[in-house]
């Protein structure tokens, strides 16, 4: 059986107005098992953002090889990624990223059109899953943060996909709420057979894993560049 | 609709699962941003009402009043009559619009009748009133030869008859005894002068009416027909001889016919030919009479001297639809700024560019199809009123709902604007950046 994530020699730079270029993600190596949920600690401005936007296909890396369940997201065209992203892997962001006008349950079912299929009753029964029942049709604004969290934990797992990629996802909510949150996260990985990657910079996030990794460990582009370095 | 994963783009054993293509969820954003943005939505629907209204209406009435104009005087095919212009000829009396130019004597309908190429000759005396309907002395001819439509003669409504040469009888027009009350069996007091004003006054004779016409959609519908020699015996009106000795008719008394005067003779020819040759005899001679023929040529003239009017107002309504297309391209523009972190967001989620891109072309496609069906109110509106006016003032009947090329191709036509009018902000959308506007970078 294929990993949920591998990737081999992936390189991502950018280039400054001015003409700089930046390498931003350098990582040899890297793999997540399937079903298995791996940590990343790293720091605001590692460019945890840009690696996870490149194994989701959002971002093209300059060189390497990444696999999503044994597929080769780097040798697909942007419509296969587009269609990737939407029946492989699900993304949980830190600022949520819910769709304003549209009630939680418009958010799940939203997922599953561009995916599988909208199909309400799974859409309802995984917003139930989530305990958001009485806020099915509640638009995001009437919800606490903690509820909307919830909403896109569920929206990310909709698709049923193999790898579940969470970008910071309790860093805004409280303690109290951060935990809830992780724990319906694994819980949710756990039930769908997901992998989970999820990158923190939170301790107490963190010491829920027990797969712990330093992104500045596989991100050789993290150690070259550390912060406080002047341009 | 699903998509089948192409093998060759795969790793060994990896399969690309299928998706769908998101069509239940674009239709369901794009309905969402109408209703979120139902003011400008609304207020663009209704620019593109205005406009698809107006264009339809423009070419509509024009192709109409165009046919009913150069059609309108039936199987007439010449008008004899004053020395003058032949454009008031015809519009005084076919159209019973203007005034009567001046008085022919009788030999010249006595001329126009005796000619061989001459299918039929009806004299006409105008220049009597009743409250505002014109009145027409005339002869039972125009009932039984004039054709306003092809086959389709005069007829009296039931209950009624043509008059009688020699009574105070009247016939009149479905128009003329709408407006004017008259009835079967109503009397009446014609006036003097097409006007009602403080110069005209009532003549003593009383006529009575004997028929009313049914409604034939032509300027006769406005007129009110009686005997011709009515005209002239008319108290008041005062025949000339062609030594100019005045002569005024006595009751019983025959009308000698050196002194009767008519203004105008209606010509039915049987060929182009005759016409010709009248044309040669009254125009190309000096001889106080002028011959208006073809009349559909004379028409045709008057509409291309109002050619500019026409083509001021179809630019009118082409510039209306210019700037409902621009209305809706900037009041769609307007909230992709507003948007593009929403578009990013779907992207995440797997939705194509081309899914982005179908929302707003869906967007302003709907917003255009709407106000094209609601164009067709404007339209009706518009029509119904221009159609009344144009009823009043020349008789002319503009039937709002006949059917017009322009009906059919205006509603797909704002419907293409609107997508034509789409595709910018469709692109701007389209080329949104997913990982610059999804959320604050960590």
């Amino acid at each position: 059986m294929s990993a949920a994530l591998e990737i081999h020699d992936l390189k991502k730079q950018f280039r400054s107005p001015g003409g700089r270029t930046t390498l931003v993600v350098d990582v040899p190596q890297f793999e997540v098992a399937s079903g298995t949920h791996v940590a990343v600690r790293g720091e605001s401005g590692s460019g945890k953002t840009t690696f996870l936007n490149l194994i989701a296909g959002i971002l093209t890396p300059d060189t390497g090889r990444i696999l999503v369940n044994g597929i080769p997201v780097t040798g697909l065209g942007e419509a296969d990624r587009d269609r990737l992203r939407a029946t492989t892997i699900g993304y949980i962001f830190q600022t949520f990223n819910l769709l304003q006008g549209c009630t939680a349950l418009e958010n799940v079912e939203l997922a599953m059109t561009f995916g599988r299929g909208a199909d309400r009753d799974a859409a309802t029964q995984l917003l139930k899953q989530v305990g958001l029942s009485a806020h099915l049709h509640h638009v995001p604004r009437q919800l606490s943060v903690g509820q909307q969290q919830r909403v896109a934990v569920a929206r990310a797992l909709a698709n049923h996909p193999s790898l579940v990629l969470a970008d910071e996802p309790t860093g805004n909510l409280d303690e109290r709420h951060a935990q809830d949150a992780l724990k319906l996260i694994r819980e949710l990985c756990g039930a769908n057979g997901a992998a989970l990657l999820l990158v923190s910079h939170s301790p107490s996030v963190l010491e829920r894993f027990e797969q712990v990794v330093s992104f500045s460990s596989i991100n050789r582009a993290a150690v070259a560049q550390p912060q406080g370095v002047p341009a | 609709m699903s998509v089948t994963p192409s093998a060759s783009e795969q790793g060994a054993g990896a399969t690309l699962p299928a998706a769908h293509s998101g069509a239940a969820g674009v239709i369901m954003l794009a309905r969402r941003s109408l209703r979120q943005h139902s003011l400008s939505s609304a207020v663009t629907m209704l620019s593109i009402a205005l406009a698809a209204g107006l264009v339809m209406a423009v070419f509509s009435i024009r192709a109409q009043s165009r046919d009913a104009f150069l059609g309108g005087a039936g199987n007439f095919d010449a008008v004899l009559g004053a020395k003058g212009s032949k454009l008031q000829l015809v519009l005084n009396n076919v159209f019973h619009l203007e005034s009567s130019p001046g008085n022919i004597p009788w030999s010249a309908y006595e001329t126009v009748q005796e000619h061989p190429g001459v299918k039929f000759a009806i004299p006409y005396a105008v220049g009597d009133s009743y409250m505002g309907a014109r009145i027409v002395g005339t002869t039972t001819d125009l009932f039984d030869k004039f054709e306003y439509r092809a086959g389709r003669k005069l007829a009296v409504q039931s209950g009624g008859r043509q008059f009688d040469m020699g009574l105070r009888e009247a016939v009149v027009g479905a128009e003329a005894a709408r407006r004017t009350g008259l009835t079967y069996a109503s009397q009446f007091h014609p006036t003097h002068g097409i006007e009602q004003n403080e110069a005209s006054h009532e003549h003593e004779e009383i006529y009575v009416v004997v028929g009313v016409l049914e409604p034939t959609g032509t300027p006769i519908d406005r007129v009110i027909l009686i005997p011709l020699e009515g005209i002239m015996r008319m108290s008041g009106h005062i025949l000339r001889t062609e030594d100019d000795d005045m002569y005024a008719a006595m009751p019983g008394e025959e009308i000698p016919d050196e002194v009767k005067q008519i203004s105008a003779v209606m010509i039915g020819l049987r060929g182009p030919q005759a016409g010709l040759d009248l044309d040669e005899q009254f125009n190309k001679r000096d001889s106080g009479e002028t011959l208006a023929f073809p009349i559909g040529a004379v028409m045709a003239e008057l509409f291309d001297k109002l050619g500019w009017m026409v083509q001021v107002l179809g630019l009118v309504a082409i510039l209306v639809v210019v700037v409902a297309g621009s209305a809706v391209l900037a009041s769609i523009h307007n909230t992709i700024n507003e948007r593009r972190r929403e578009f990013a967001i779907l992207r995440a989620l797997g939705a194509r560019r081309s899914a982005v891109f179908s929302i707003i072309l869906l967007e302003s496609g709907f917003i255009a199809a709407i106000g094209a069906a609601l164009g067709f109110v404007v339209y009706g509106g518009i029509m119904f009123v221009a159609a009344a006016v144009i009823q009043r003032q020349t008789g002319v009947v503009i039937e709002p709902w006949k059917f017009n090329p322009v009906l059919a191709w205006t509603p797909p036509g704002m419907v293409l604007l609107g997508l034509v009018a789409g595709l910018i902000p469709a692109a701007k959308a389209y080329s949104t950046d997913v990982a610059t506007h999804l959320a604050p970078q960590t």
